[in-house]
């Protein structure tokens, strides 16, 4: 009988092993994700200043948000740097990628060279591209040496264009990675297919049009979600290339959030910015991560 | 003909291959121009760095910012230099990747191979949490990682990134591990093998592909990560921090060739991984996440 009671135990905890492994992971991402977003949702109804504070106040720090001149800086500046960052790093990446798929010498040496600096930081991207394109040493100084006097870039000094050399950082950053990713989408391509639209008499711009690039689907949503995850993330890069200036002119709400919450004292409205962020990229992620998890089953 | 099946079927003429080749190459100086500017510009006195070109090769060459960027310059209130905080990263990547990386590759063999009720739920929750803001949880960690003694420690820091990297850990190996015929495990499982056993002798000698990636990818986003370093770093803080700190001091002369030289120390360690298995890496990561 102690055997088979025994047995019997031993079956019962392999039975459950499975799920006593799981189970500290799911505990910390409810705890550490779900939990925390709970937390900050309610920190944005409270008046919480330079600590967080448990008195209610409503919508008062949305209403605040909205209002402040900073936030509304901050929303155009992430509306234009994530739509030119995410069309731009998908068309060259695509056209990179197409172009170096066609038995190109070399390519061996070209692929590393584009997707190498999907490897540095976005404080080391930042640090390198602050100089390159500040005027006084960078490349207006190297023109001017060179002999063209009136060469003029001083975006990085502008508050109107400013946020356009961010789009050039993290264009210049991730574009390569987008590359491999399509590369690897057209290296998945049957060519069989490709060759019997050529004996039809498809011309190589329409092969591309109409029986490539829709068969990249997938490459398309992947980096679709990854550039647009990496632009709502965007503090890093903003922090190292321009500081959010000249003046305010590069605020965007990753910098505006970490700025009202630790150094302006501004909990409640800080944690309102962060809580509009999360809805944004949540608008963005649920149906993609819906159609996939459900496409599997 | 043998080779013809490796080929684009898609022919282009001679103008058009010109144009092509010339485009690549330059791309490639668009990529290529930083990394030149900075290596060439850390290799020269500062003098030569604001008086002359940016472009031109140094007349004196000297490692100077190098030596300087590395254990003289001033970060923040100290004249340290990068060494202390390149440790800092080091203790904290390692740990931090190692653990991960393990609890990833539980994770998705539990998803994959026992499949239980609302596994595709908690899947789900772990899935978005990839995916979501960092500035919605920095407010509650902060007060967590002081309530547990951890704020401005390594140990913290290793807590932080463990946390918010299962997420994309236990995603690449369920991806993995569901492309492996369960049929496998099941057989194994009838010939009284248990859960760990299973895992050791079955997936584990399989795992390699996807341990790259997920190695890769984990040490890539941990090194480089700046957010989390500098909210939670304190006196610890990690390498990007200090970058940070030395290239936006407003005291005294813009060191620019020791801004350059700490640059590229602090970007030298995931280029490495990059040159290494960077090919692994593309490879695996179309593997995993885009076919799923």
């Amino acid at each position: 009988m102690a055997s088979s009671a025994e047995a019997d135990l031993r079956t019962r905890i392999q039975d459950w092993l499975p799920k006593i492994v799981l189970a500290p992971s799911f505990a910390v991402t409810l705890l550490f994700v779900y939990g925390f977003i709970l937390f900050t949702v309610f920190l944005s109804f409270t008046g919480s200043k330079m600590l967080p504070n448990y008195t209610l106040v409503g919508w008062e720090n949305y209403r605040k948000l909205w209002a402040l001149e900073n936030w509304h800086i901050a929303i155009v500046n992430i509306g234009i740097f994530a739509s030119l960052y995410i069309v731009i790093c998908t068309v060259l990446g695509l056209f990179l990628a197409i172009f170096l798929d066609q038995k190109i010498r070399g390519e061996g040496v070209l692929r590393p060279i584009y997707l190498y600096p999907m490897a540095l930081s976005f404080i080391v991207t930042g640090t390198a591209w602050k100089w390159f394109l500040d005027p006084g040493i960078g490349l207006e100084h190297v023109m001017h040496l060179w002999g063209w006097e009136s060469f003029s870039f001083t975006w990085i000094k502008d508050n109107n264009m400013a946020i356009y050399t961010i789009v050039i950082a993290a264009v210049w950053q991730t574009s390569g990675f987008v590359m491999a990713m399509f590369l690897a989408g057209l290296r998945g391509i049957d060519n069989e297919i490709l060759k019997a639209a050529q004996i039809d008499g498809a011309s190589s711009f329409q092969l591309y049009r109409r029986i490539v690039i829709p068969m990249l689907r997938p490459a398309f949503l992947s980096s679709f979600v990854i550039l647009s995850h990496l632009a709502i993330k965007s503090y890093d890069l903003v922090i190292a290339l321009t500081g959010g200036g000249p003046g305010r002119a590069t605020e965007m709400p990753a910098t505006f959030m970490y700025s009202y919450t630790f150094t302006r004292n501004q909990m409640g409205i800080g944690a309102a910015s962060a809580v509009i962020m999360l809805m944004t990229i949540a608008a963005i992620m649920v149906p993609y991560l819906y159609a996939e998890l459900k496409e599997k089953h | 003909m043998s080779a013809v099946s490796q080929d684009t079927a898609v022919n282009t003429g001679r103008i058009a291959r010109t144009f092509i080749y010339l485009l690549l190459l330059l791309f490639a100086l668009f990529y290529l121009l930083p990394l030149y500017v900075m290596v060439v510009n850390s290799l020269k006195p500062l003098a030569e760095v604001t008086g002359g070109n940016m472009m031109a090769l140094p007349q004196t060459w000297t490692l100077e910012a190098w030596k300087s960027a590395w254990s003289t310059a001033q970060i923040g209130v100290s004249p340290t230099g990068l060494e202390p905080y390149f440790l800092n990263s080091i203790l904290m990547v390692v740990p931090a990747v190692v653990i991960s990386t393990v609890i990833g590759a539980l994770n998705g063999y539990v998803l994959t191979k026992w499949r239980f009720r609302f596994d595709t739920i908690v899947f789900g929750l772990m899935l978005f949490s990839c995916f979501i803001p960092f500035q919605i949880v920095l407010i509650p960690m902060a007060m967590v990682l002081g309530k547990l003694g951890l704020a401005g420690t390594v140990p913290g820091l290793v807590l932080v990134h463990v946390v918010y990297g299962i997420g994309f850990t236990t995603l690449y190996y369920r991806n993995y591990y569901a492309t492996f015929p369960t049929e496998l495990v099941r057989a194994a499982q009838i010939d009284g093998a248990g859960f760990f056993r299973i895992f050791w002798r079955i997936l584990l000698p399989i795992s390699g592909p996807i341990t790259v990636v997920s190695v890769i990818w984990q040490f890539t986003n941990i090194w480089n990560d700046f957010l989390f370093g500098v909210s939670f770093g304190g006196t610890s803080q990690p390498m990007t921090a200090a970058l940070n700190n030395l290239v936006q001091s407003s005291t005294g002369v813009k060191e620019y060739n020791v801004h350059f030289a700490g640059a590229i120390i602090a970007a030298l360690p995931t280029l490495f991984v990059y040159i290494v298995a960077g090919r692994y890496f593309v490879r695996g990561l179309m593997a995993g996440s885009v076919k799923g």
